[in-house]
């Protein structure tokens, strides 16, 4: 019931910030569709860790953001050195990289090493993930495991 | 100040630019579908990332920058996630990939 009481509230939030007329006809339209859109998804039993993961630490969650994102700058002025470098340096490569982690935390994880130009998750199992990069030092990067223990922490 | 904020929007907007320019090149050098993937990672992120931050500074404190902000934080959730299928799915249509070519690539 606390997980439905969130999502009510995140989508009032969003409804809120988005219309921007308030109106008692749009503000009662908006409290009407967001408490449909609580009712199917408390039907479609999708409210729980993996619909809305509230067990992972905001603070850290946050953090994890900026730091992320000062990744991707990095690996992206990387990337597009070597892109425009006459010689194309590359050495692309495929390997398992571990990831011992929880159903979040692990698509937190893919979807970081995704995103980070130079690296691109493929498959994902239990316990690894597949992993193609576009240079050995984009793997070796990865198997250093900075990224991995900052995903684990968001966890615990 | 307000020229200062102008100046700040047109690097953001020049420099985005680049990188999306970057990722078209990419795309057209590198040698197979999987390097290629990674070209398209660079428009996605930093590319857009700057533009719609270059927008927002022409919008300034707004609804419309708002607006911006949840278009940005949705593509980066959802362009990995097309990355990953894409990759999910060629592999899985027994594609291999290049491995381990530096130099002597075709230019």
């Amino acid at each position: 019931m606390l997980r439905a009481a969130v999502l009510f509230m995140v989508l009032l939030l969003l409804w809120l910030l988005l219309s921007g007329i308030y109106e008692p006809l749009l503000l009662g339209l908006g409290i009407a569709s967001c408490a449909f859109v609580v009712w199917i998804a408390l039907r479609k039993d999708v409210l729980d860790a993996e619909g809305l993961p509230m067990h992972l630490h905001l603070g850290r969650s946050l953090h994890y953001a900026a730091w992320l994102a000062w990744q991707v700058f990095l690996s992206t002025l990387d990337v597009t050195w070597r892109i425009w470098h006459p010689a194309l340096p590359i050495s692309p490569g495929v390997r398992h990289v571990p990831a011992e982690l929880g159903d979040v935390a692990r698509v937190i994880y893919a979807n970081s090493i995704t995103l980070t130009p130079g690296t691109v998750s493929i498959d994902v199992d239990a316990d690894r993930i597949l992993v193609h990069s576009l240079t050995e030092e984009g793997l070796a990067g990865l198997e250093a495991g900075e990224m991995y223990r900052r995903v684990k922490h968001l966890e615990e | 100040m307000e020229t200062f904020i102008n100046g700040a929007s047109w690097c953001l907007l020049l420099g985005g630019s680049f990188f999306v320019v970057t990722g078209g090149v990419g795309l057209l050098r590198l040698p197979d579908f999987f390097t290629r993937l990674h070209a398209t990672s660079i428009p996605d992120t930093l590319g857009a990332t700057m533009i719609i931050s270059g927008l927002m500074l022409q919008a300034g404190w707004s609804q419309p920058s708002l607006k911006l902000l949840l278009i940005m934080v949705f593509m980066l959730f959802t362009g990995p996630t097309a990355s990953h299928a894409l990759a999910k799915s060629s592999l899985h249509g027994h594609l291999k990939p290049l491995l381990r070519v530096t130099k002597e690539i075709e230019p």
